[in-house]
């Protein structure tokens, strides 16, 4: 560890928090324009993110610390996420504490303690949003597996750091295998967003809604880290699937001049990703909820048949 | 023999290989008339992409019949009978589609380790892709299987027909002319004879629903 490794995962942890709402915000307007509506302000997730923060918490009398403590353990755990995919720099002193499983894991606790803590109050809502939002995770969990095993095996490591360096090193090849595995990580992060296809993040509708239904019951700074941790959750989803499909303009070691130009590179990357989101929102109508296991099964096959035609193909 | 040409047959393969998986899982007959088209699409520019880098002419008019025969004349046949049978925007029921798949990864597994030692014989440069043409033939049956309309089953016996194809190509750069002008020649007259069945099928039972042929006595 030094003081270039500590720079640069500081740079990330606040790139993270800055660049999370923001990413939010911008595919907002986009799927505002391209509804034929007018778009809210891109910091508009920031004035609601201080709007909560101002306004007090209440809280149910039956609500016991686990619900307590929550808010603060998924937001943590979306940081942490956040901080160990390579951003803007493969030198982060985290980096070797926690591979891409450890990753898949991370998110794992965030959805277990926010679904306890929706069931902790016991109002029908939030039990009803923690079994779909589980029935997703147990779903989509095995696919983005499969998908972080592809990568690792083209590049014989699962640490994220090592990937995102030697993808971008390798000459430039028709890669089937990873073609597959990117459409499946689109599929899986669509999933675990409650974007579109499975949820809409715009909805209060009771009967279809999964991530709106876990955080009904809270309000004011609890609320506010929660809806600052799904911004961080869709800002990691983001960079994983850039720092596995698009690994190029990621600083190296020790390099302040790229770390500065891997910003700009970043947004970028970010801006027209988030436009791909708005348009994929926009073209697509949300599914039934049973339908969903067939939409997470088809991005497992994709992820297994990376798998495999790496295997038979070498490529 | 460059290292490019090998990565696009790769890549053909390996598309040929999801729309094998995506006519398994398709529910609409006319969708999956367009998957087909597709299918035989990109086994005509892998054959066309083997014949560029080996230099062997003769799969150039092979490429020629597949792409006129199975991107153009029958996906017009089937749609010409699908209009006539009016089952265009039928949907079909189908058991899980998530087992389905799981099926589908077990034959795809099971062909890569059966062709694996097959493909070290030859020289071929597409020789990867023998288990791949194995696994669209295997999944190709598994949709025969597990169709109970008659114009989905036919869809699968041509897919078959394909990844047979395929095999071909990737394992001995193709058949020799006449044997491949000969199995054209087949399919097409299999899909009038298949056609004429199909009516057959619907005047007797006024559905194409195979289920009824499990009774053919009178009772």
């Amino acid at each position: 560890m030094n003081v270039e490794g500590v720079f640069a995962q500081l740079t990330a942890a606040v790139v993270a928090l800055v660049l999370g709402p923001l990413l939010t915000g911008w595919v907002n307007q986009w799927r505002a324009w391209l509804q034929n509506r007018t778009a809210p302000p891109l910091t508009q997730p920031f004035r609601t993110l201080h709007k909560l923060f101002w306004k007090e918490s209440v809280m149910a009398h039956e609500a016991s610390a686990l619900y307590r403590l929550a808010p603060y353990v998924v937001f943590s755990c979306m940081l942490l996420a956040s901080m160990i995919i390579p951003t803007l720099s493969t030198n982060l002193p985290l980096a070797p504490a926690a591979d891409a499983i450890a990753l898949v894991g991370l998110f794992a606790l965030a959805r277990l303690f926010i679904s306890l803590a929706a069931m902790d109050v016991g109002t029908a809502f939030g039990s009803l949003g923690a079994r779909r939002e589980m029935l997703v995770g147990f779903l989509a969990e095995p696919a983005f597996l499969m998908v972080v095993f592809t990568a690792s095996l083209i590049t014989d490591s699962t640490s994220l750091a090592t990937i995102v360096s030697s993808l971008s090193h390798r000459s430039l090849a028709i890669l089937p295998s990873l073609a597959f595995a990117g459409v499946a990580f689109t599929m899986v992060s669509l999933a675990e967003n409650a974007r579109v296809p499975v949820d809409n993040p715009a909805t209060h509708l009771e009967l279809t809604m999964i991530h709106e239904a876990l955080v009904l019951e809270y309000s004011g700074r609890h609320l506010a880290l929660l809806e600052w941790a799904a911004s961080l959750k869709l800002f990691a989803y983001s960079c994983a699937g850039l720092a596995l499909f698009f690994p190029w303009g990621v600083a190296e070691a020790n390099d302040r001049t790229a770390l500065a130009l891997a910003l700009p590179v970043l947004v970028a990357k970010l801006a027209a990703g988030g436009i791909a989101l708005a348009v994929i929102e926009t073209i697509l109508a949300k599914m039934r909820i049973f339908r969903v296991p067939e939409f997470l099964a088809t991005a497992f096959l994709l992820g297994v048949l990376a798998l495999l035609v790496h295997l038979l193909l070498g490529a | 023999m460059s290292p490019f040409a090998v990565q696009l047959v790769n890549l053909f393969a390996a598309a040929m290989l999801l729309l094998a998986f995506a006519m398994l899982s398709q529910r609409r007959i006319l969708a999956l008339i367009h998957l087909y088209a597709l299918q035989g699409l990109a086994l005509s520019a892998s054959t066309v992409t083997v014949a560029w880098a080996t230099g062997q002419d003769h799969l150039y008019y092979s490429a020629a019949i597949t792409f006129t025969l199975k991107v153009l004349l029958l996906p017009w046949i089937l749609h010409r009978l699908i209009r006539r049978l009016s089952v265009k925007w039928d949907v079909e029921t189908l058991i899980n589609i998530p087992t389905m798949m799981l099926v589908g990864i077990v034959l795809v597994v099971f062909s890569f380790n059966l062709a694996l030692p097959i493909s070290e014989f030859s020289r071929s440069i597409a020789r990867g892709t023998l288990g791949i043409a194995l696994a669209c033939v295997l999944l190709s049956f598994l949709m025969m299987i597990t169709r109970s309309k008659a114009v989905p089953q036919v869809i699968g016996f041509l897919s078959m027909e394909n990844g047979l194809f395929f095999a071909a190509t990737s394992a001995t750069y193709g058949m020799p002319m006449v044997v491949e002008l000969g199995i054209a020649l087949d399919v097409l007259v299999g899909m009038v004879i298949l056609g004429v069945f199909l009516f057959q099928i619907r005047e007797q039972f006024d559905s194409l629903d195979i289920h009824h042929l499990e009774k053919l006595k009178e009772d």
